[in-house]
């Protein structure tokens, strides 16, 4: 019970938190959709964060290395230490230079622009949507099923647990009333706050359950040898090409809102600097309770995601596990709060507004629009979870897959001046086309092709599409290049 | 450009594949080397934001020209 009462404390606190940031929202629809251009260096580092580490960070990440051990580490975390602050650093502050300038708020605005064409508008909407909703579902999902298994241990819901369906529910609700009230400034307030709170519950939890093993070295003398090494679970070249797979935080729109939303140029210094130490923090401490666990507990490979759970479960108290739940509560709820603000904000911007006319529409009124569109998008994902199965888990990996296949398009557009309208719907088509042939030759599971990560092929087919085709049709307007490269028309 | 690709190399660290002695008998060389690689991410990043940060943006060289 103690464990519940954690879970219902942490979310009432997120709705406190969501008042007080409701009461410095300036109710203008600039501040609901980008917080009036406002968020400091530290709220944005926090929410960069918060927004790019799901509930895998702290789950996933254990169990991966109980079956894998501490390659794992170099996979996900360092990688993505590397990347996304290279992505953070060149596609981000430039996006946000551009967003500051032209007026984007979504990045079907900023492609329209770069390349004037409706077509590839058209294009990139249902496949950026049609890549966040199953995202937003694991969430929810992996919510409702987390707080099931924790609370299936107490008296109260003892056998079954609270259902998924009602714990989405709670969720849903919190969230859409947060950002209801404060949009996208209190998201980033949340995201800081959820932030701090799995960082800081991962870190206690890891010393906990390192006393009761009987300190860090007794817990990995008894872990299973194999899990100390990469050799026989994980080749040089799946290592080496999961290098492409953060490339995906390139093209993710919520994290394009996200960097919208910064104060200034200077602001991003801060995230592209702290945020792999960031990541070291969280992961460390998870592959080692992963590494432990292989030796203390007989899991079956296909449970591994329980490990975080039942370490917890075992080795602490009911206290404990449910401050372990509600920083995973954090984890999912720090990525979902933008997930929903940026769907609702691509359907209000890139159909409702266009179609209505901006000019038309009162600032008021695309405030109400806002607000009931980010309800639909939350309620619609909802209605989706209850009917879902959890083979949506599998297409985990391959959302953040298809995410980094159209990082081509991003980076060219802001760095070859060549590229062209034909050269970026090429490239998106050829990301769309390699992801679904390979998609539907996989086991649905993260697989690997010629020994490297799927991932690799998408990348390379969109590169290509991107350059020969830009190479083989018109090259764009002077007037239009003059916009996006002006120091280099200059000189 | 080139410390970005040494480091993209070093992560690389084949040399550690098979090795599994442990740091101060508490963590796995492997896992110590990639926690201190991410350290170095870090001073990469610090150092890149020091000397090729791009100052025309933080001057305004953007100005407002909503569309």
């Amino acid at each position: 019970m103690i464990t519940l009462v954690i879970i219902l404390v942490y979310l009432c606190a997120l709705l406190g938190l969501g008042v007080i940031s409701a009461a410095r929202f300036r109710k203008t629809s600039d501040d609901f959709f980008l917080a009036s251009r406002s968020i400091g260096p530290f709220l944005l580092l926090m929410s960069l964060f918060g927004t790019t580490m799901t509930a895998f960070a702290l789950v996933g990440s254990t169990g991966k290395a109980y079956n894998q051990g501490i390659g794992v580490y170099g996979l996900m975390a360092s990688w993505s230490g590397l990347v996304h602050s290279a992505v953070f650093f060149l596609v981000g502050l430039k996006l946000w230079g551009l967003g500051k300038k032209y007026g984007y708020v979504t990045q079907t605005q900023f492609f329209r622009d770069r390349f004037g064409s409706e077509l590839l508008g058209k294009i990139l909407f249902p496949i950026l949507v049609a890549l966040v909703v199953p995202y937003l579902l694991i969430g929810l999902m992996g919510a409702g099923i987390t707080v099931q298994a924790v609370t299936a241990k107490s008296e109260a819901f003892a056998p079954n647990g609270i259902p998924p369906w009602l714990t989405s529910a709670v969720i849903c609700a919190v969230v859409y009333t947060y950002v209801f009230f404060g949009g996208l400034r209190a998201a980033a307030w949340a995201n800081a706050f959820q932030t701090l709170v799995f960082m800081v519950v991962g870190v206690i939890a890891f010393a906990v359950i390192a006393d009761a093993l009987g300190g860090m070295e007794a817990a990995i003398a008894n872990a299973k040898p194999e899990r100390l090494v990469r050799e026989g679970t994980i080749s040089q070249l799946h290592f080496a090409s999961y290098v492409f797979i953060p490339l995906s935080v390139g093209m993710f729109p919520h994290l394009f809102q996200h960097w919208l939303t910064a104060r200034s140029a200077k602001t991003f210094k801060t995230p592209v600097v702290l945020h792999p130490v960031l990541i070291m923090v969280v992961w460390v401490p998870c592959i080692l309770i992963g590494i432990w666990a292989s030796g203390a507990l007989s899991v079956p490979p296909e449970k591994a995601n329980a490990v975080l759970g039942i370490m917890v479960g075992k080795f602490t108290t009911p206290m404990m596990s449910g401050l372990v739940t509600a920083g995973i509560l954090a984890a999912i709820m720090s990525s979902l709060d933008s997930q929903f603000l940026c769907l609702g904000t691509m359907f209000s911007h890139d159909v409702v507004f266009r179609m209505k006319g901006q000019a038309d529409l009162s600032d008021q009124r695309k405030l109400v629009l806002a607000r009931l569109f980010v309800g639909l998008v939350v309620l619609v994902t909802f209605l989706l979870s209850l009917v879902a199965t959890r083979s949506i888990f599998d297409l985990g990996v391959w959302c953040f897959s298809g995410f980094a296949g159209l990082f081509p398009v991003v980076l060219s557009a802001l760095y070859w001046k060549r590229t062209t309208a034909a050269g970026a719907i090429a490239g998106v088509l050829a990301a769309a086309l390699v992801w679904v042939v390979l998609f539907a030759q996989s086991t649905g599971k993260e697989s690997l092709l010629l020994g490297m990560m799927p991932v690799s092929f998408i990348v390379a087919a969109s590169t290509f599409a991107v350059v020969v085709v830009s190479l083989f049709t018109k090259p764009p307007a002077q007037e239009r290049l003059a916009r996006f490269f002006p120091s280099e028309n200059q000189s | 450009m080139l410390l970005a690709l040494v480091l993209t190399i070093l992560h690389q660290d084949f040399w550690n594949w098979d090795d599994p002695s442990l740091v101060f008998d508490v963590i796995p060389i492997g896992l110590f080397y990639h926690a201190s690689y991410s350290i170095v991410v870090a001073l990469f990043w610090l150092w890149v934001v020091r000397v090729a940060w791009p100052s025309e943006l933080d001057e305004g060289g953007h100005e407002e020209e909503h569309s």
